[in-house]
């Protein structure tokens, strides 16, 4: 027999999964605005790959991690959002009237999110495959970023549950948005940080840890097996999801406030 | 088969962030099977005091016993024992009514077989079966209501409180509704909490009466008590002519004191009750007056509010507050 956390975790994990799905208008561009940034970058960027010392033949090798970052973000939004609408539409009040657990709620949720990760990661490799992109680390290495890539959607998914948990606006997660942006940018995405000329921008993408979970993505496309640089890209991810998903546990329970 | 307890609170109050007590210390009993009508105007303290009965609202001071239970030291034990339609159907508009029937059922951890049997039954004594695969974006305000009322029923709950249920729906979809909450009630002895500012949903519905103003009951009894208290019916004259307004307000005043009525005319409370129209009609025959309008009003609940409070309860909502009630989240106690 189903344990009831299991049966609670299955059930909130397929609704998040269905009505992220039914949500075209949200899912689309998750897939579609990194790819276009990816050409665009590569389209323009292509002779960064002469500078002496990059770390790759092909400016398209080095970009593709960063599709995986921007699809990471977009599931941050689409969770945040939807979690917020529950709220906002008294949905949560429906379910803590339930015998549900916290730990179900958020689950649940973020179920959506890796399904999400999923196809975009999927999506992302197979255009880069059919571009020409061939992964140092191997078949091996394909499923490892996968791995990543949606451990780190998992994770920034759970930084978004936190906001809106904490907020209970949705219209707070979406302005929300250019600022992680910025964060995005500010950080290894377009250049190794090793050549990038200008001294506060190499300092703050040196602090960033955007620039590691790309880096550690970017690791198994260009280089191969880097131990550190997985260790620091897994770590942070996972670092980062726990402390998101513990602070939404606790944000959570004040939101719920039942006795 | 009816639960030995109801609903008990003593000096039960919340207040928020800034001072707003929405609800001042109140008093409650319904008893086991009873559907209670807590009636007030927007803003009065109806869905805080939900709220709290519900456990999803901590009070600031006061107690309350659901189903024997207490809401603030036992509220897993009072949430398994209630179910609960709050103020606007809060469903997900992307999923189908079969699918959040499936979810509810899931979440109170049925059986398998059960959770599609009960979800059947749900669908069918709510007259959503043919429409149970539509997504929820597509149903009408009325199949909202309906669908909330069976989610609220999945778990076959002692004691059902309902917010609102029939704000803004059609007359049919709001008797469909109301058949089923009496139903509930007489048949399969569900206590009911039902809030409302519809007074003939009161009128009609609810076996006793709690009226909320400014977060304090003003009056509590059965409707017919509480419109016995207020005694005598009125009667209401409009002059054929509007010259005539003044003498027709003089001769009426002969017959009892001034209530608040129509602009065009004028209307008492009659000392002699009913039995004072004739002599009313030939008081007016008398001095010459042609009416356009003469009517008999029995006490109402809203000339029970309106006798408790000085106000009508039509627009009373609008005088209280621009908004509605605080929103009752999370606030520590």
């Amino acid at each position: 027999m189903t344990s009831p956390l299991l049966l609670q975790v299955t059930h909130l994990a397929r609704r998040s999964v269905v009505r992220t799905l039914r949500q075209p208008l949200n899912v689309v561009p998750s897939f579609l605005f990194p790819l276009i940034l990816l050409a665009v970058n590569v389209g323009g960027l292509e002779s960064a790959a002469r500078i002496p010392g990059f770390p790759a033949d092909s400016y398209l090798d080095f970009a593709l991690a960063f599709t995986f970052m921007q699809g990471a973000l977009f599931a941050t939004t689409n969770a945040g959002t939807d979690l917020a609408r529950d709220i906002q539409t008294g949905f949560l009040n429906r379910l803590a009237l339930t015998p549900m657990r916290s730990a179900a709620l958020l689950l649940g949720q973020l179920a959506g999110v890796v399904a999400l990760a999923l196809l975009q990661a999927t999506l992302y490799l197979t255009v880069g495959l059919i571009a020409g992109v061939r992964p140092e680390s191997g078949i091996l290495g394909v499923f490892v970023i996968v791995f990543l890539g949606v451990l780190i959607a998992l994770a920034f998914g759970a930084v978004g549950a936190f906001l809106a948990l904490r907020t209970g606006s949705g219209e707070a997660i979406q302005a929300l948005f250019p600022l992680f942006f910025v964060f995005l940018f500010l950080s290894s995405m377009n250049l190794p940080r090793n050549l990038i000329e200008i001294d506060w921008f190499r300092t703050v993408a040196t602090v960033n840890p955007v620039s590691y979970l790309i880096e550690g993505i970017r690791s198994l496309i260009i280089t191969g097996w880097d131990a550190q640089a997985l260790a620091l890209g897994f770590g942070l991810a996972a670092g980062i999801g726990a402390l998101a998903l513990a602070a939404a546990g606790a944000a959570l329970r004040g939101r719920l406030a039942r006795s | 088969m009816r639960d030995a307890h109801g609903i008990q609170a003593e000096g039960l109050a919340r207040e928020f962030k800034g001072g707003i007590r929405a609800v001042d210390a109140i008093d409650l009993e319904v008893a086991p099977g009873e559907i209670y009508g807590f009636l007030g105007p927007n803003g009065a303290g109806k869905s805080t005091t939900v709220h709290m009965l519900t456990t999803l609202l901590p009070p600031t001071s006061g107690t309350a016993r659901v189903a024997g239970f207490d809401v603030v030291r036992e509220g897993a034990q009072v949430r398994a024992a209630i179910g609960a339609a709050l103020q606007e159907a809060a469903l997900d508009p992307l999923l189908s009514g079969r699918e959040h029937l499936r979810l509810q059922t899931a979440l109170h951890a049925m059986p398998k077989a059960q959770r599609r049997q009960r979800s059947e039954t749900l669908l069918e004594r709510v007259g959503l079966t043919e429409a149970a695969d539509r997504k929820v974006k597509t149903y009408s305000g009325g199949m909202k209501r309906r669908l909330d009322l069976a989610l609220a029923l999945v778990h076959e709950p002692r004691i059902l409180f309902l917010d609102e249920p029939t704000t803004g729906l059609d007359p049919q979809s709001r008797n469909a509704l109301w058949s089923e909450v009496a139903r509930l009630a007489r048949e399969d002895g569900v206590t009911v909490f039902l809030t409302t500012q519809y007074l003939e949903e009161a009128d009609v519905l609810a076996d006793r009466v709690g009226i909320i103003d400014h977060g304090r009951i003003v009056a509590a009894g059965t409707p017919a008590a509480l419109k016995a208290e207020i005694g005598r019916p009125s009667v209401e004259a409009i002059p054929a002519d509007p010259a005539d307004l003044a003498a027709v307000a003089r001769t009426l005043l002969r017959f009892g004191a001034p209530v608040p009525g129509s602009p065009k005319g004028a209307s008492v409370r009659l000392d002699g009750g009913e039995e004072a129209l004739a002599d009313v009609v030939r008081a007016f025959d008398a001095e010459g007056l042609h009416l356009q309008h003469l009517q008999l009003h029995a006490p109402t609940l809203d000339d029970v509010f309106l006798a408790k409070t000085g106000r009508s309860l039509e627009g009373a909502g609008d005088e209280l507050d621009a908004g509605p009630e605080p929103e009752p989240a999370p606030a520590t106690a």
